[in-house]
């Protein structure tokens, strides 16, 4: 169970990461360019970390890049929020707000786990977290209280995002018994939290808190939005088109 | 600090590995960034032990056959690398040394840390050493930067974040 535990965290970090990847060379400008991909980068080395990690526990000889490469999009369990196409700037700095207030969050709780690599793994990721969520909490303020275009366009962003969020919170049937054995991180608890520092970091950016009354989940279950398929063609065409290929 | 265990040849080896610096900043050696965690012989079987800088950062493999290579050159066949997690890396491992050859090269170091991981002291440009400056960028070059620019001399430079 920590296996399937661990995949679903490595998929997050995997999807989000290859997204944030696209934006190499699209950026507004150089320094914002270098910005998102090395984020990028943080999040794939955490893929990494977490498929490793996988592999170990699953002990079938299975390495970290047949887990990224060689599963279809029924067997990723990535949040559906972190797959969505990137949108516009505005719409990929409000997605990586939600996600890096979440992480921090996340992480805070994932280093106090009875599981000694996860731990470890969380207490690195944690520090990267922290400067991730200073910059995307910079740009949403810069966005939200700039000119009308800009805010409009963050405001349309936060609420086509919004009920994304509480996949986030939701927890799935198997990871219950981790919780229980200090394994996995009890993600309902951490609503509360998330809520007050969005809240709070929306209004500082001038911007009305969007319309909660919509959700929708499917992530952790391997459901999908139609996009996720398109992103895997890419991701995994090499090794898909030359199995077994090496750098 | 490099753990090293009581086999004679342990300091040896790290005198070697010296040699071997961060391809992205080469004027630091493992030992210099603090990656280089602990040294150990056991028979004819080398143990080195180091820690990655960040998550993602490629450099890590690149040290790897770095290591390999220096020790094969040395007649040291039998090495393995072991990579830990944990305790996580911090810039608060970076050696003194280390930090003055940032500066020389034009990267400011990173002050020491306070728990919540703050900076406790004040980013200085490397060039003119002033104190008022500015944030450009919270990425340079590479993700261990940020980038920045003295409000005395207007050069911008890189810094190398603490974490």
């Amino acid at each position: 169970m920590t296996l399937a535990y661990c995949i679903a965290l490595g998929d997050d970090s995997l999807v989000l990461g290859h997204r944030l990847s696209e934006w190499c060379r699209n950026g507004p400008f150089l320094e914002e360019d270098l910005a998102l991909t090395n984020v990028a980068l943080d999040f794939v080395g955490r893929a990494r970390m977490f498929y490793t990690y996988a592999a170990e526990i699953e002990g079938k000889g299975r390495n970290e890049d047949d887990i990224a490469y060689l599963r279809d999009c029924r067997e990723y369990r990535n949040f559906l929020i972190n797959e969505l196409p990137n949108g516009d700037f505005a719409f990929t700095m409000a997605r990586q707000l939600m996600v890096d207030v979440y992480d921090m969050g996340f992480f805070s709780e994932l280093t106090q786990s009875n599981d000694p690599t996860l731990s470890a793994i969380a207490a690195k990721a944690i520090k990267e977290s922290r400067y991730h969520l200073r910059r995307s909490e910079d740009w949403i303020r810069r966005l939200g209280d700039g000119t009308v275009q800009s805010h409009n366009r963050v405001q349309e962003a936060f609420d086509q995002l919004w009920g994304y969020a509480a996949e986030m919170f939701e927890i799935s049937k198997n990871e219950r018994p981790l919780i229980d054995a200090g394994i996995a991180v009890d993600r309902g608890a951490l609503k509360t939290n998330w809520e007050k520092s969005m809240h709070s970091t929306l209004r500082q950016a001038t911007l009305d808190i969007p319309d909660d009354s919509w959700t929708v989940v499917g992530g952790r279950d391997g459901l999908h939005t139609e996009h996720l398929g398109f992103l895997l063609a890419e991701l995994q065409f090499l090794q898909r088109t030359y199995p077994g290929l090496q750098w | 600090m490099v753990e090293l265990d009581k086999h004679p040849e342990s300091a040896h080896i790290l005198k070697l590995l010296s040699a071997v610096v961060d391809p992205e900043i080469p004027v630091l050696t493992l030992e210099d960034l603090g990656v280089l965690r602990a040294i150990s012989v056991v028979d004819d079987t080398v143990g080195i032990s180091i820690t990655p800088t960040y998550a993602g950062c490629p450099a890590i493999d690149t040290m790897r056959t770095d290591i390999e290579t220096t020790l094969a050159a040395a007649g040291y066949r039998e090495v393995r690398i072991q990579q830990s997690l944990s305790p996580a890396w911090t810039t608060d491992w970076m050696t003194e040394t280390g930090r003055k050859k940032l500066r020389a090269y034009g990267i400011a170091p990173p002050p020491a840390m306070t728990s919540c991981g703050r900076p406790k002291d004040a980013i200085e440009c490397p060039q003119c050493c002033c104190r008022e400056v500015k944030l450009i960028s919270e990425f340079g070059s590479t993700a261990c930067k940020a980038l920045y620019r003295c409000q005395d001399c207007r050069e911008p430079f890189d810094y190398f974040k603490c974490i």
